[in-house]
């Protein structure tokens, strides 16, 4: 909250990670302790902000490209979440602590942006819909489907995380 | 659908994933972090709150409006299936097969059978 502040303060009682000015006048962080992030104003906001924006972004395609008997539109935005959030969260795994911009960088994005793009509830109610219609078998393949392709587009994503930081250069 | 409406659906989508970090926040520091149960829990009812407003929709108890606003916006951001899908992984990366499937498939028959039950209540309700 105030970048003066920070560096003197050892132990937050919020959780976060605390900076100390060491004698060299630099700053250290003490430690990383990111279980109460939750309890902060600044990170609840960033997720606000990602999710406004996932939920428009998801909103905006379905607008465009409406379902139809199948749910495709929400399969194909959850399988593009999944893969970006894979390739988000390995690329900034590797580059470092889970604290400062990453961190903030990881609930804009992550937490707030795909979290809010993707969806959990849509899936689980358009496959009960499917079985109220009797469509048993349509239900379980688009149900299954989808959580095994979002698997797959998962795992694609950490691969691409990985090389990205493996090679920043190539692709920027 | 207006500019208002959009908007509406937009911000809620954003409460609904703040809602969803606190809760996992909460939920983390309760239980660990051994697995996930945040996700769980925050898929599972929203998507039994999913089922209930599109059963209500359905029987004109709640105005189309409304419906978005809460069904797409709300609970939409508050669920999500990327991270859902991310912890699913990995658990697997860890060779923790069985919490894997737990996760994985556990969590979808618990949120479909959650959204059935909404559905069912929503419809019974008219």
């Amino acid at each position: 909250m105030d970048p003066a502040g920070a560096s003197a303060q050892t132990a937050r009682a919020d959780g976060s990670y605390s900076l100390r000015r060491n004698h060299t006048g630099q700053d250290t962080i003490d430690e990383i302790t990111p279980r109460a992030a939750h309890l902060r104003w600044r990170y609840l906001g960033l997720v606000f902000l990602g999710g406004t924006a996932g939920t428009a972004l998801r909103e905006a395609l379905s607008l465009v490209l409406p379902d139809g008997r199948l749910p495709l539109t929400t399969l194909g935005i959850n399988l593009l979440g999944a893969l970006l959030l894979g390739l988000l969260l390995e690329a900034l795994v590797r580059s470092g602590y889970d604290a400062g911009g990453r961190r903030s960088l990881r609930l804009l994005l992550g937490t707030g942006l795909l979290g809010g793009f993707t969806t959990y509830s849509a899936l689980a109610t358009d496959s009960a819909l499917l079985l109220h219609g009797g469509e048993v078998g349509l239900a379980l393949t688009y149900a299954l489907g989808t959580v095994l392709l979002g698997g797959v587009a998962t795992g694609l994503g950490i691969v691409l995380g990985a090389a990205l930081h493996r090679h920043p250069g190539a692709n920027g | 659908m207006t500019p208002l409406l959009f908007l509406g659906i937009a911000c809620a989508g954003g409460v609904g994933a703040a809602a969803r970090f606190y809760l996992d926040g909460l939920l983390r520091s309760r239980l660990g972090g051994a697995f996930p149960f945040g996700t769980t829990i925050i898929n599972v009812s929203g998507s039994l709150l999913l089922g209930l407003v599109t059963g209500l929709a359905l029987n004109h108890l709640l105005a189309p409006e409304w419906s978005l606003v809460i069904g797409v916006g709300l609970l939409g951001g508050y669920t999500t299936f990327s991270t859902a899908s991310f912890e699913t992984v990995r658990l697997a990366q860890q060779r923790r097969y069985l919490a894997a499937l737990a996760n994985g498939i556990g969590m979808l028959a618990a949120s479909v059978g959650g959204a059935a039950l909404g559905l069912w209540a929503g419809l019974a309700l008219g």
